[in-house]
């Protein structure tokens, strides 16, 4: 795999397994898609709001629904797919429990990926500047972010032991690479394997 | 992106005649008919495997003349910006085939046509056809094509009806399907609109139960029925865009002749359309689209190895996106390859006529990847 492959796709590169049946969760323009395909021989599909990202997924061969996360996964039928990817759009999601069940109910695991809002950065930042936090991997301003969830490493481990999802994955990404002393200070981003 | 104007230049009809009898078509209705001639058109070179072949199946009003120029026309063929080197159903590369319906007036065996048993015009006489029956005939003539598998079925509105029909009827003689702005069934609303459309031209005297081949046309009443159905094809926005409350002269008549530039309009569209279509096909032409019902499973009664490219139109009213997602849906259900995109034109149902740039995008890698493999990985 290239160098230039951002930290958080070589991950989850890493942990599909050759030949899976994949679903991207706002798959953006394809390129994890595409890069799973690729290396993986996965069998993808993305689902995408954003009409000129459809454009530039069906440019590169992929197969995508245009169409909103919240309302994209009801008529699949149970385990489609090996995994079902939320990888940087759990935070924009507005029905978190119904996604976060029909995700589970579609895929036999899904991969969650998020941007950590408790990493030291943000919290010096709301402590020494009483500003919002902007670091790396949330770099909007308060009223431009797509943001509509904010959440920490601790928050997301929380939420599945009160849903009673397995953890079966955790990586913790830092700037270039793996975080493992106290995630949810140092880390920049989480990526959770969870099943039902 | 742009897009190159290189068109296809001059092109001629073809004609394709079988049903003789005893080997009539055998019609939904339980009826046969034959003989039946279907027009067509070709556009670029069937390959010596015979994997490029694309058809295109067309709407309401449309014909076999798809693209290029007929000897001495000004106007190309109806979808000449989406057919030709380089465009989205590129010649250089498929052989592109595209037929008027049956039960149509350009060419095709329909209620216009003469009934050999009688050397008389069909008139009624002609049975009621479905959209399967269309279909039907098509298939007949991609047989005498010698062509196996088609690469891909092309067509929005009621072509896209046809289009998903060919899946549920043949899915194993397509490669793809690519059903733009339609539905798997026509809703009340459209069977409505239609119905609308038949009584204006029957309420026509001269329409005189469909037996007006040697005398006047019911043109006054066909004409409104094609004014309605403009309506219909435009949105809210469009119209105001294009006429506003724009007046053709300075003032208002106080008469009833036509004040407003979108009255105009209509009533143009309405007087151009009669030159060139037939009353009662549009009457048999509009039964097949309501007869149309595909929901629930019978689009895909079984498993099938079709891929599928669905497209709609924001503000297509006629069809709206959810009779698309309606598609989807069955699509998700079954497992089936397969890729939806709503473009956001304003333009409501003419949009499959005229969003060219964006159906290009989609439909030209679309094809692209069915062409040459469905896997990436491979």
């Amino acid at each position: 795999m290239s160098e230039n492959v951002s930290l958080d796709y070589r991950i989850i590169t890493d942990i599909v397994e050759q030949g899976s049946r994949v679903l991207d969760l706002g798959c953006g323009n394809g390129d994890l898609l595409y890069l799973l395909a690729k290396e993986r021989s996965a069998l993808v599909q993305g689902i995408e709001i954003s009409e000129e990202a459809v454009y530039q997924c069906v440019e590169k061969g992929l197969s995508v629904f245009h169409s909103d996360i919240d309302s994209g996964l009801t008529d699949y039928p149970d385990k489609s797919f090996d995994y079902v990817i939320l990888n940087q759009s759990l935070q924009e999601v507005k029905k978190i429990d119904l996604v976060m069940d029909e995700t589970l109910r579609v895929g036999n695991k899904a991969i969650i990926g998020f941007s950590n809002f408790a990493h030291i950065r943000a919290r010096l930042m709301m402590f020494f500047r009483g500003k919002a936090p902007i670091t790396k991997s949330l770099p909007y301003h308060w009223f431009d972010t797509p943001n509509v969830r904010f959440l920490s490493i601790s928050d997301f481990k929380y939420y599945c032991a009160v849903k009673g999802f397995k953890i079966l994955h955790v990586r913790y990404l830092g700037k270039k690479r793996e975080v493992g002393f106290w995630p949810n200070l140092f880390a920049l981003n989480a990526i959770f394997v969870i099943q039902k | 992106m742009t897009l190159k104007a290189e068109n296809i230049g001059l092109v001629k009809q073809q004609y394709f005649t079988f049903g003789e009898s005893p080997d009539e078509l055998k019609l939904d209705s339980g009826k046969a008919l034959g003989p039946i001639t279907l027009a067509y058109e070709t556009y670029g070179e069937l390959n010596p495997e015979k994997t490029n072949a694309i058809l295109v199946v067309h709407a309401l009003s449309g014909d076999a003349h798809a693209a290029g120029f007929h000897e001495g026309d000004k106007d190309p063929g109806w979808w000449n910006d989406m057919i030709g080197p380089d465009k989205a159903l590129d010649t250089d590369k498929y052989f592109v085939i595209c037929s008027n319906c049956l039960g149509g007036c350009r060419g095709s065996t329909g209620p216009s046509s003469i009934n050999p048993q009688t050397n008389k015009p069909y008139g009624l006489s002609f049975p009621v056809i479905t959209i399967a029956d269309m279909v039907r005939a098509q298939k007949h003539l991609i047989d005498n094509l010698g062509i196996k598998k088609l690469l891909c079925v092309i067509g929005g509105s009621m072509g896209g009806m046809q289009v998903l029909q060919w899946v549920a009827s043949f899915p194993k003689n397509m490669q793809s399907a690519i059903p733009i702005a339609c539905a798997l069934k026509h809703s009340p609303q459209q069977i409505a609109f239609d119905e609308v459309g038949r009584q204006a031209v029957m309420a026509d005297p001269a329409w005189n139960e469909g037996n007006y081949y040697d005398s006047d046309k019911p043109e006054r009443g066909l004409a409104v029925a094609r004014m309605i159905g403009h309506i219909t094809y435009m949105s809210d926005k469009s119209m105001e865009e294009k006429f506003s409350r724009k007046l053709k002269d300075k003032d208002y008549s106080f008469k009833f002749t036509t004040d407003f530039e979108v009255e105009g309009y209509l009533r143009y569209r309405g007087d151009n359309f009669v030159k060139r279509f037939d009353a009662n096909s549009y009457l048999y032409v509009t039964k097949a689209m309501d007869y149309f019902d595909l929901s629930g499973a019978k689009l895909i009664p079984k498993a099938i190895d079709v891929r599928f490219l669905v497209i709609s139109f924001k503000s297509d009213w006629l069809y709206p996106s959810y009779q698309s997602q309606d598609i989807v849906r069955q699509l998700k259900i079954r497992g089936v390859d397969a890729t939806y995109c709503e473009i956001n034109s304003t333009y409501g149902h003419d949009a499959f006529l005229l969003e060219v740039e964006e159906e290009t995008r989609l439909i030209k890698h679309f094809l692209k990847k069915t062409f040459h493999g469905y896997n990436i990985a491979r």
